[in-house]
């Protein structure tokens, strides 16, 4: 019965990182960008919630705030820091995201200092674990992996349905092609930013429900390990961050629960380096054919 | 209609296309021909603003285009399949053609379809496949199939008959004069000059990013050094 609760629990996990993987898999697939300022994102939005729900505001607000906030921010750093480079080398983006994510993380220490503040996460979801015979189910886990598949279905539609969805597919694949059909790609990327950032957004609240400490730089492990789960799902594919995101997660609590919890990160990293070593196209990732 | 004056495009430092001047008009069927390199694709993109020139200017119906953003191009009117087809792989048929409908308003998307599917009833039935799943031959006609869907009064063909087999080639090519009867202005590039300057009005020779010369379509397909450069004697 342990396994059952391990297994909602990894579950749980799982379907944050997926969240975030998503965002890391959209940006690469259509500008091939690893934006490492995704994780910071996330940080920004836990603090936007922590502050909205201690100034007495109804918790709703500060989920919704969260989530514009990152979506937002996503939008404007794109138009500053990665527009000016969409035909610069693409080592000079990769750079600049690090750089962005520099710069967040030391701003929200300048204005929030570097000690780890408490999230209030009892004022989102707030219920007892629920009794099933002898397992043990904790209701902000099952609220965590709900809200996660209705997001990634919902992306789904999106993705495969709208007329802006499949645009986002198009500049994806030949962005001169798009160009040629009349499909604004700036408009288009930023769109992509914005998709990736709200599903950031969510899964900064959910994360932060479950780990409720903010702190300057919470975001980058986060970030880091969600980037694994992209990689091992197939970067630049939906389905396959998703994957990836529960298979981290998994991976991860079950690491966890046979006794060996201060290798979690270590084994994240190795499933990288295998993954990088003997697939690196990941699960579902498409194989690189050079354009000519 | 299209009118490009004194164009210079460059690559870094190389000079690609060197002053380049010609013209379209309403109604013609105008071909640009000359070897592998020597400028052709790179004039095509520039007109579409997906390159810059350094100096010049290119006007389309009597406006000047050369500094506007390649959406706003197409939602003028002039389209243009690319060199090498460049159909969406991952997308259906189908989804191509909307894509190719972008600058349309929805409820005009489905007669535009219909008319598509129509000059290229092959892709009706393939319409549900991924386009990387068709031959070269249909994707040729995707990608002009999806060019059409933007309603364009000047389509401009880059190599349309690259690696296809006769047959297909004059497939496309009888399909081409279709669309010119129908009232589509034609700016056609091809290595394939014999074909080209067959269907023809007017023709320009490019000659390593300058035009060498320019006659109607019938006089460069006598003129000796066209035949023995570029039809083969």
């Amino acid at each position: 019965m342990l396994f059952i609760s391990q297994l909602i629990n990894g579950l749980q996990l799982g379907s944050i990182y997926a969240l975030v993987a998503l965002g890391y898999s959209m940006v690469y697939g259509i500008i091939m960008l690893l934006n490492f300022a995704h994780g910071d994102i996330i940080m920004v939005g836990g603090y936007i919630a922590m502050l909205i729900i201690t100034a007495g505001i109804n918790p709703a607000v500060a989920v919704v705030a969260a989530i514009v906030g990152c979506a937002v921010l996503a939008m404007v750093i794109e138009k500053i820091a990665y527009k000016p480079l969409r035909s610069a080398p693409r080592i000079s983006l990769l750079i600049t995201a690090i750089g962005v994510s520099m710069l967040l993380q030391n701003l929200a220490q300048l204005v929030f200092s570097a000690n780890a503040r408490p999230f209030p996460s009892t004022n989102i979801i707030n219920a007892a674990n629920l009794q099933l015979g002898s397992v043990q189910i904790s209701v902000s886990a099952i609220v965590t992996i709900a809200v996660s598949v209705i997001s990634m279905i919902l992306l789904t539609l999106l993705v495969q349905k709208t007329r802006m969805g499949k645009a986002m597919r198009a500049v994806s694949e030949d962005m001169g092609a798009a160009q040629l059909m009349g499909i604004n790609v700036d408009r288009t990327v930023s769109f992509t930013f914005a998709v990736g950032s709200v599903l950031a957004g969510i899964g900064s609240v959910l994360y932060c429900c479950r780990y409720p400490v903010l702190t300057p730089t919470m975001g980058s492990l986060l970030g880091l390990k969600a980037f694994v789960a992209a990689v091992l799902g197939g970067i630049g594919s939906i389905p396959g961050a998703m994957i990836g995101g529960f298979a981290i997660g998994l991976a991860e609590v079950f690491v966890t629960s046979i006794g060996l919890s201060e290798w979690t990160d270590g084994i994240v990293f190795a499933i990288l380096i295998v993954v990088l070593l003997f697939r690196p196209t990941g699960f579902m990732g498409r194989s690189m054919s050079e354009k000519v | 209609m299209l009118k490009v004056d004194g164009m210079n495009v460059y690559y870094g430092n190389i000079h690609a296309i060197k002053d380049i001047s010609f013209e379209v008009n309403q109604g013609e069927i105008v071909t640009l021909i000359g070897a592998n390199g020597a400028g052709k694709s790179t004039i095509l993109k520039t007109i579409s603003g997906l390159l810059r020139p350094k100096t010049g200017t290119v006007s389309f119906l009597e406006e000047p285009i050369q500094s506007i953003a390649p959406h706003k191009i197409v939602l003028k009117g002039l389209a243009q399949v690319p060199e090498g087809r460049r159909v969406f792989t991952q997308l259906t048929v189908e989804e191509n053609l909307e894509m190719g409908g972008y600058t349309r308003r929805k409820s005009e998307v489905a007669p535009d379809l219909a008319h598509v599917y129509d000059l290229f009833p092959r892709l009706k039935e393939r319409r549900r496949q991924t386009a990387g799943t068709l031959s070269g031959g249909e994707q040729q006609m995707l990608a002009m199939g999806r060019a059409l869907m933007s309603h364009p009064s000047l389509l401009m063909l880059d190599e349309p008959s690259m690696g296809l087999a006769p047959l297909l080639v004059e497939q496309i090519f009888e399909i081409i004069q279709r669309l010119h009867e129908q009232g589509t202005t034609i700016l056609l590039v091809e290595q394939n000059a014999r074909m080209a300057l067959s269907i023809a009005d007017r023709g320009y020779v490019l000659e390593t990013g300058r035009i060498v010369l320019s006659a109607p379509a019938g006089e460069l397909l006598e003129n000796d050094e066209v035949r023995r450069a570029y039809l083969g004697g």
